[in-house]
């Protein structure tokens, strides 16, 4: 076969470049997001405390946010109380697992399941829903008349969601917690006759305030980033109804993922605590 | 570079002062220097045909878009350098009336037209309550306080949101297409209540649009925008009747000067259709 031409050759050679260029475009674009958000960040914990303060719409996106998401959270939280407590029988059957259900139960959702799965259920249903919301409204002009009218949209419109949702993720994952340990329950007493007294007992004996706070505390990040990426990625739609399909899709991964490797790294944190 | 006899600014009586405006988006130059002064209680219609920006130039006013270049000077005052903060209290005399009427959709009219009040004033609910009222009637839209803006037509959400942009008495009202999307009668409409308001009032109005009709309804002086730059300002006779060839094409493609009142008429008649819109 000839040797490829010059021409050929400039061509391949500009398409590397293309593919290199693409990745560093690519890779601002991620920065300019974060320094976005960063920047939002800012400006919310900025004027957090200052007049005037939205107490009526706080309310009202603590029950739009908040209360209308305990269904969700609850049934997530009670199945998977009875799958671990299944699956711990099964799994640990050789070391006599049916003893540790309620240790293996409350540890796994108290310090992980809770929280995470939690989060996971908001960060798709609130996260999405604030995208969808801010964002018809930014490209309907409506986020341009309020700042038109001396109204900050971040004090108006992000600030009463953030803080909804950082108040209501951790009362969501306490219940969360009691009801998956339920759930534990209601497998150990019928499935695997174990007394409900016994079960209580291993758990009280296990747990200790350390493994609750750290859930807890775990769940307040996960609402900030749920918030502040759902707020963002609506505030900054540009064109029509499509791109705010495109961003709300965009908020329920970005806030996913968020959530995933942040817990990780909260976890090394409230461990090595 | 020397400006001949450069003229002082801000230009004194003027409301508002455009300085050598400079905008670019995407590479484009939509704005390349604009400068235009607009002087207190007069109506200024700015003509031009389709995104040539002069709704960019209008969201320059009120700070909504900060020029690349150039100064924007408000009651005297560079609104260019203003922080969002800083810009408040000059945002509460410039109001505007967005193109779609841009009201806040979850909530109802009452809500809507009350939201700048309840923002900005002291005002208690029974007064809000009465200055809702006077307000809706006044744009001729009495008893509709209880309606969602999704439950009105076109027409009515810009009359609502015209009600909404008076509510604080401002001194200067931006327009951005206030007839756009509009059948001829609806458009007739938007025009007088301008018009009513203009007399009443005593603002500035600065109003976009590309409709001749509604120009020569309200305007008490005309600007062309083309090209980024304002290449005519003066009367509307002027402007349908000067030797200016741009504008005379963009006057004579409405209609214009043919200047009888059927052509326009028909012509305005001709886009609606063209539209389709049944607002």
């Amino acid at each position: 076969m000839a040797a490829p031409s010059e021409t050929t050759v400039f061509y391949r050679n500009l398409r590397w470049l293309r593919f290199v260029d693409g990745f560093g475009r690519r890779g601002s674009g991620a920065l300019d997001y974060l320094g976005g958000i960063a920047e939002m960040t800012g400006q919310v914990f900025g004027g957090l405390f200052r007049k005037p303060l939205y107490r009526q719409e706080i309310l009202h996106q603590m029950d739009e946010n908040g209360v209308k998401s305990l269904g969700i959270t609850n049934v997530t939280a009670l199945f998977t109380g009875m799958v671990l407590a299944l699956q711990t029988a099964y799994s640990l059957a050789a070391f006599g697992g049916k003893l540790f259900i309620g240790r293996v139960v409350s540890l796994s959702l108290v310090r992980e399941l809770g929280p995470v799965l939690t989060a996971l259920m908001v960060g798709g249903r609130v996260g999405a829903g604030i995208t969808a919301e801010l964002g018809s409204m930014t490209v309907t002009e409506q986020v341009d008349a309020m700042r038109a009218m001396a109204v900050s949209p971040i004090k108006r419109l992000v600030t009463p969601r953030f803080i909804a949702v950082v108040v209501m993720l951790p009362i969501l994952t306490a219940l969360a917690d009691l009801l998956g340990i339920l759930g534990g329950l209601l497998i150990a007493v019928y499935e695997l006759s174990i007394s409900a007294s016994f079960y209580f007992n291993s758990i009280w004996n296990q747990l200790r305030i350390s493994d609750i706070s750290s859930g807890l505390g775990k769940s307040f990040f996960f609402a900030m980033e749920i918030a502040l990426i759902g707020c963002y990625n609506g505030l900054t739609v540009k064109g029509g109804a499509t791109s705010v399909g495109i961003a709300t899709t965009r908020t329920v991964v970005a806030a996913s993922i968020s959530i995933l490797i942040s817990d990780f790294f909260l976890t090394k944190l409230f461990l090595a605590l | 570079m020397t400006t001949p006899a450069a003229a002082p600014h801000p230009a004194p009586g003027s409301a508002v002062d455009l300085v050598d405006v400079r905008k670019t988006y995407e590479g484009r130059a939509v704005l390349a220097g604009a400068s235009l002064t607009v002087r207190a209680g007069e109506t200024m219609v700015i003509l031009g045909p389709s995104g040539t920006g002069k709704s960019v130039l209008l969201r320059h006013i009120n700070g909504l878009t900060k020029p690349d270049e150039g100064q924007v000077f408000v009651f005297g005052q560079d609104v260019v350098p203003l922080s969002e903060e800083e810009m408040a209290p000059v945002r509460l005399r410039v109001s505007m009336l967005f193109q779609g009427g841009a009201l806040f959709d979850s909530m109802n009219v009452f809500d809507n037209v009350a939201f700048p009040m309840r923002e900005h004033t002291p005002m208690n609910p029974s007064e809000i309550k009465k200055r809702v009222a006077e307000k809706l009637s006044l744009v001729g839209l009495p008893g509709t306080q209880k309606k969602m803006p999704a439950e009105l037509s076109g027409g009515m959400r810009k009359r609502v949101a015209l009600a909404r942009s008076i509510a604080l008495d401002p001194e200067i009202i931006l327009f951005d297409e206030p007839t756009t999307g509009l059948d001829p009668l609806n458009s007739e409409k938007i025009n007088e209540l301008i018009h009513d308001l203009n007399q009443r009032m005593k603002a500035t109005f600065i109003v976009v649009t590309h409709d001749i009709v509604s120009a020569r309804a309200i305007a008490d002086r005309v600007a062309f925008l083309h090209g980024g730059i304002f290449e005519f300002v003066g009367s509307f006779d002027e402007a349908a009747h000067g030797a200016h060839p741009i504008l005379s094409d963009f006057f004579r493609s409405q209609g214009f000067p043919a200047g009888t009142e059927a052509a326009a008429i028909a012509s305005a008649a001709v886009r609606a259709l063209e539209k389709g819109d049944p607002s």
